[in-house]
């Protein structure tokens, strides 16, 4: 199964330029590299500030955009990891060994299987 | 004692002419790869690291064999490889505190001098014992210790131990998460208890063992009914734990388990769709089992301890020995249910005295026992209340709500067999 692993963290945490946080940046990429190695990686992609982004929704057929998320939180979506694994435990560890998990939150979504029903609300 | 380990693997790869290196390591990793887990986790003494090291010696495999051809023993091969992989990451990452084990287990693991000695067949059983014993410590709640044995002892995965409970996978995830971390922080010590420890842990070890037999005898998920290599695997480790122990309720369970076992043949049509007890040929009931259950009761009911899986068995045997449905005794059968009530209350006993209770004394009874049961709660999300409370309405012509509880039933059930069965009588109301 795939899972998507979410990396949230406080801007201001990861590139305050402590040695602490340069060590785990420098770390990111070898952890993807080692992912690849076992044959987890899907693909891992970082994301650019939420200040570059701009939010799109369409209604009564017209687009509106904004600017950015609507965020309230100090934490942001940095960017994902989608692996392979066995199930949500394994992917859980191999969450748990994401150098940012020691700065910020990873949260870990199953992508879902389409041959099911959808959720009932 | 029955060898729990079979060697099926050297079979199926000998007999295997073409050289199907995909399809051949497909058949390791399903005989093998629980066996290679729990020697690794004796070896490594980390359930997360031996997940790993499974995992690489797989990923090492798929590279090697396809060239190298598949080496002699695949078990040794895999163990060697994975312990090899994990030492090696281990000595990388040693600076890195949270990624290395004490030093001492490191040490240890590193002065094993000749593996191959470790890697015999007497090492394997007690491996696999070894590890559902660590599963099943009393320091871990109850329901953490079934989560745990089932992904680490079996190799279900946490989707599949998630629907077998009824439960959300991120809090049987959460579960699994949270023991493990508990066996590594108190330091447990990976071994088989001391005969004096071994009453208190049992109960959780026989709890387990039936969870894995029913998984595989009523699969939740899958598109077949059954899953022949899970009941195979809990009645081992029934045998295993009997021989061990001579526990009266570990004899119990075995029973039950071989009484079921019994019906394995004509629980399914050659379709592979489900039949009913009522429906069985009963001449096909393996008898051999029966008869090895009915021993097992004796010498269970002799004593004086008498628990929920001894009075399971009893109600089996209940139906075991009847030539026919009608001729059931279902008086004995509701008795014994409140019995077993009394021991281990719960939802699904009720739901099941329910059902007795309708059999002997029809439709309109029935139907007020299930309603009853249902109202306590605890089985709204259970299919099967819901089947067995349809059931009655349709023999009791009640066809407009026969089809709501259908409809209820086909929204919980996940199993493709039973899906099937739901959908046809559903069909027939029209």
């Amino acid at each position: 199964m795939r899972y998507v692993c979410l990396v949230y963290f406080d801007p201001k945490v990861v590139f305050n330029g402590s040695s602490e946080s340069n060590a785990v940046l420098a770390e990111a990429g070898a952890y993807d590299g080692e992912l690849k190695t076992s044959g987890h990686l899907v693909i891992a992609q970082a994301l650019a500030m939420p200040q570059e982004a701009i939010t799109v929704a369409v209604r009564d057929g017209r687009m509106a955009t904004t600017d950015g998320p609507f965020m309230e939180t100090k934490e942001m979506l940095a960017g994902f990891v989608m692996v392979e694994a066995r199930d949500l435990n394994e992917a859980v560890r191999l969450a748990s060994g994401l150098p940012l998990a020691k700065l910020g939150y990873i949260e870990v979504r199953p992508v879902p299987d389409f041959s099911k029903p959808r959720p009932t609300l | 004692v029955t060898d729990p380990v079979t060697d099926p693997v050297t079979d199926i790869v000998t007999e295997v002419a073409t050289p199907d290196i995909r399809a051949q390591l497909d058949a390791v990793y399903r005989a093998e790869s629980r066996r290679v887990r729990a020697t690794l986790v004796r070896l490594l003494r980390d359930l997360d690291a031996a997940e790993e090291a499974v995992h690489d010696a797989f990923a090492q495999a798929a590279e090697r064999w396809p060239q190298e051809g598949l080496p002699q023993n695949p078990y040794a091969w895999l163990v060697s490889v994975g312990r090899f992989r994990t030492l090696d990451r281990w000595r990388r990452h040693r600076r890195l505190a949270a990624a290395a084990p004490t030093l001492e287990v490191l040490a240890e693991a590193m002065a094993v001098p000749d593996l191959s000695e470790q890697l015999d067949h007497a090492h394997l059983d007690d491996d696999t014992l070894r590890l559902i014993f660590v599963c099943c410590h009393p320091a871990l709640a109850p329901e953490a210790r079934v989560a745990l044995t089932l992904r680490e002892v079996c190799g279900l995965t946490t989707e599949e131990i998630a629907r077998a409970f009824l439960a959300p996978t991120p809090t049987i995830a959460q579960r699994i998460v949270r023991a493990k971390a508990k066996l590594r922080d108190e330091a447990i010590a990976y071994e088989i208890p001391s005969r004096t420890e071994l009453a208190p842990r049992l109960d959780s070890v026989l709890q387990v063992i039936y969870l894995i037999f029913n998984e595989g005898y009523a699969a939740t998920d899958g598109p077949a009914l059954t899953r022949p290599d899970l009941g195979a695997t809990a009645l081992r480790l029934g045998r295993l734990v009997v021989a061990l122990s001579s526990d009266v309720e570990a004899i119990g369970l075995l029973a039950l388990m071989l009484l079921h076992q019994s019906r394995q043949a004509t629980r399914v049509d050659t379709a592979g769709e489900i039949v009913l007890l009522e429906d069985q040929d009963r001449s096909r009931w393996d008898r051999a089992s029966i008869e090895e259950a009915q021993a097992l009761l004796e010498r269970a009911t002799a004593s004086r301890r008498i628990g929920p899986h001894v009075l399971q068995a009893a109600i089996a045997a209940v139906h075991a020995r009847a030539p026919t449905l009608a001729a059931t005794d279902w008086s004995q059968i509701i008795a014994l249910y409140d019995v077993l009530f009394r021991v281990a209350p719960s939802p699904v006993v009720a739901l099941n005295r329910a059902v007795a209770f309708a059999a002997r004394d029809g439709a309109e009874a029935g139907l007020a026992a299930i309603d009853t049961v249902i109202g306590q709660g605890g089985l709204d999300d259970y299919h099967l209340a819901h089947a067995a409370r349809a059931d009655m309405l349709r023999r009791l012509g009640r066809t407009a709500a026969a089809r709501v509880a259908y409809t209820r039933a086909l929204s919980l059930v996940k199993q493709g067999t039973e899906r099937r069965f739901l959908e046809a009588r559903l069909a027939a109301l029209l």
